[in-house]
């Protein structure tokens, strides 16, 4: 009696449907109305044994605890820092989660971070509100010195990340520069000017085609074209 | 302002090169669509690169300001619609607006660009008051420049509407437009730290020291100039930047159509 | 006697449909939405945070809506720029037109904020905006159970008609020296999937009969619209990128 309606990989758009009767599943990004699982985002759809999900192709960061994301300090309080995270909600750093130094009362925050420092930090906690707590205190987590950043749509870090890194780490080995890149969908990039622009450039690449096949190759490809006229 | 960002960009500027790739004082890809509303008596959208305005003209018949009875006005106003950055709020223009407008308008009234006799119908009662409305629809840096362009290309599109006793025909245009006896073409130059550049993307435009925005005329003459930014400029900055105002309103004057 | 469309339109046809998704980049989401010389461009900025602290919900985002016209949009004399009593209450009609479909809970104590704005105006531009609006709310990611298509029906001199024009809304028949009804002018918008209505307004005048063939007129042209809102937002994708 079930029937898929969609095709896997489809993009698909608010309100269409997507599978009929109950033996489908509705997973993120859908709903049930009746019999039928609907989307109710734009994106592609994908089947995952009983499940319909859709995988967005677009919108903005929701904070998720156990993300690693690139923040700026946009002011500090006596407790603490607060960081904006490129999305609706705030972040607080506190001063136990800031450093495993000992900071004493009234003592000067800036000296650790101050006023537009980015850092890269870890949710270790994110309220019903969406309120974000977050800490410096893990491997690979610190305040970043140098370097560019560059804004992606959240969405598209899976992709710009690759199976196992394996996309981020070809650019970082092509054009050698340092690559952070935060699940809110900001990217720290730092190198020699010439190198930091492919790598910038490939980025952007892979956020525009992201929901296309074959675009490892297609970026291997624009890699090793635009690294040979270095 | 960051530090850190500026002397990120610095470092990039000093050899020679843009976040973007561009050359110090390369701009953008320069597109200019004339007609491109049709309510209006004039219109025109230009983008340079991502950043995109459209400039409308619309005309009416006004009594003249009694300083100037044979007179007619004409003026510019911008808005940093809220709908082409999330940096722009709702509301009455702010002072970046208000500048904007004022800087674009200078250049086109001190030029002595456009005769304001010709656009009086009844000496003392009635006469032609044009306004030119720039609105923003996409901000990704350099809208000052862009703005420019934009009302001058919607001037050189407007077409008066029919008027016939009394009565504005706002449906007919006429053949008559608005001839402008000089093109004047604002370009702002920015400095940060000791490197000049021009058409600024939004990264660029957070860690400037100071600008100059050089509007000028077809025989390299100046006709307006405005100053911008917390540093200030040495005379050899001033000069140099003015050189390159000079040098690039020659190239974006190109893009404009030949009457 | 309204015998024949001043365009030659069938009673039941629109003008000619545009719509391209994604043309404002700095905006989370962005639409334009042209029907006959009617241009809408909408942007989306959200989930995001909100000010002033006292409007956040903690149960569900806000959304906010702001119909604004260029003053050079106008159908003859400038408009005045900034807000006035006509877009206040557009806005509001607009932002009670896209909340059923809006899943909202899934923003608390955010914002999500919507501009509208119009290079040229010839009447429909409310409902022209809702259309833009709701493909500049998927664009942006926005979790939503549906589009809203919209659309102005109406009725001129003795015959029902969708998506009046300028000429249309001001038509004023006298014949035989006996003043004609004033043309009723109802703009209409309407969730696809289920045919709920989400804008219903109405000015001139009207029998109850006709109002309702007139919604059903309304109906029908909605769904049409709906597919071409749908299409805009695949054709986003199947297009080539140059990056």
């Amino acid at each position: 009696m079930s029937e898929l309606i969609v095709k896997e990989k489809e993009i698909v758009v608010p309100g269409e449907e997507l599978a009929n009767g109950m033996d489908f599943l509705p997973g993120d990004g859908t709903y049930r109305e009746g019999e039928v699982i609907k989307a109710n985002k734009l994106g592609l759809a994908v089947v995952d044994g009983r499940a319909i999900k859709i995988v967005p192709v677009s919108g903005a960061y929701l904070p998720k605890r156990g993300d690693t994301i690139i923040g700026k300090v946009m002011d500090i309080t006596y407790s603490g820092w607060i960081i904006n995270t490129n999305c609706a909600y705030k972040a607080m750093l506190s001063l136990k989660d800031a450093t495993s130094d000992f900071i004493a009362k009234g003592a000067d925050l800036t000296k650790y971070y101050s006023f537009g420092d980015l850092v890269v930090a870890n949710i270790y906690n994110v309220t019903s509100q969406n309120l974000i707590d977050l800490t410096l205190k893990g491997p690979g987590l610190k305040k970043l010195t140098g370097g560019r950043i560059i804004n992606v749509t959240a969405t598209k870090i899976p992709r710009i990340i690759g199976k196992s890194g394996s996309m981020i780490s070809m650019i970082k080995d092509a054009t050698k520069c340092q690559i952070i890149v935060g699940q809110n969908g900001v990217i720290w990039v730092d190198g020699e000017p010439k190198n930091e622009i492919i790598a910038v450039d490939t980025i952007k690449k892979i956020e525009s085609n992201a929901h296309k096949s074959g675009l490892t190759d297609e970026i291997s490809k624009h890699l090793e074209e635009a690294m040979k006229g270095e | 302002m960051n530090e850190n960002a500026k002397k990120h960009i610095c470092n990039y500027l000093e050899k020679g090169v843009r976040y973007d790739g561009r050359k110090l004082t390369d701009f953008r890809e320069v597109v200019i669509e004339t007609g491109v509303s049709g309510s209006a008596e004039g219109s025109a959208r230009v983008k340079i690169g991502g950043t995109e305005v459209i400039a409308g003209v619309k005309m009416a018949v006004e009594k003249p300001y009694p300083d100037t009875p044979n007179e007619g006005v004409l003026m510019v106003g911008v808005e940093l619609l809220p709908l082409s950055s999330p940096e722009f709020e709702s509301g009455p223009p702010n002072i970046k607006a208000i500048e904007l407008a004022r800087v674009v308008d200078r250049g086109i009234r001190e030029s002595k660009s456009f005769d304001n006799k010709k656009l009086c119908i009844v000496e003392g009662e009635k006469v032609w008051a044009v306004m030119i409305d720039i609105c923003t629809i996409n901000d990704e840096g350099g809208l000052l420049d862009c703005s420019g362009l934009a009302a001058i290309a919607a001037i050189q599109d407007a077409r008066f509407p029919k008027y016939e006793d009394g009565v504005v025909d706002y449906k007919t245009k006429t053949d008559k437009g608005l001839p402008m006896s000089k093109i004047p073409i604002p370009v702002t130059v920015i400095k940060i730290g000791n490197n000049f550049i021009v058409d600024p993307i939004s990264d660029e435009e957070k860690v400037i020291d100071a600008r100059l925005t050089v509007t000028s005329i077809e025989n390299g003459s100046i006709c307006a100039l405005q100053k911008g930014g917390d540093s200030a400029l040495s005379l050899d900055d001033v000069k140099t930047m003015v050189e390159i105002g000079l040098e690039k309103a020659k190239e974006l004057r190109k893009h404009l159509k030949v009457k | 006697m309204y015998k024949k469309r001043f365009d030659g339109r069938d009673w039941d046809e629109t003008r000619p449909i545009e719509a391209k998704v994604g043309i404002i980049k700095r905006a989370n989401g962005s639409a334009m939405f042209k029907i006959g010389d009617t241009i809408a461009y909408a942007s989306v900025f959200g989930p995001r945070e909100l000010y002033p602290r006292f409007l956040q919900n903690p149960e569900r985002g806000l959304l906010r809506c702001n119909y604004n016209m260029m003053p050079f949009s106008g159908s003859g004399d400038r408009v005045r720029p900034g807000p006035n009593r006509r877009s206040k209450e557009i806005s509001m009609v607009t932002q009670k037109a896209l909340l059923p479909v809006l899943n909202l809970e899934a923003y608390p104590n955010a914002v999500v904020d919507v501009f509208i704005e119009f290079p040229q105006t010839d009447a429909g531009s409310r409902c022209a905006g809702i259309c833009a609006a709701s493909l500049a709310l998927a664009d942006a990611g926005i979790s939503m159970k549906d589009l809203v298509a919209a659309v102005a029906v109406g009725k001129v001199d003795d015959k029902i008609v969708v998506d009046l024009n300028y000429n249309e809304e001001a038509y004023d028949h006298v014949e035989g020296g006996v003043e004609g009804a004033p043309v009723a002018d109802i703009p209409l918008a309407i969730v696809p999937s289920t045919g709920e209505i989400s804008l219903l307004q109405m000015d001139g005048e009207i029998s109850k009969e006709e109002l309702f063939e007139a919604i059903e007129a309304g109906k029908k042209s909605s769904k049409k619209i709906a597919e071409v809102l749908r299409k805009a937002l695949k054709d986003k994708f199947t297009g080539d990128t140059n990056e």
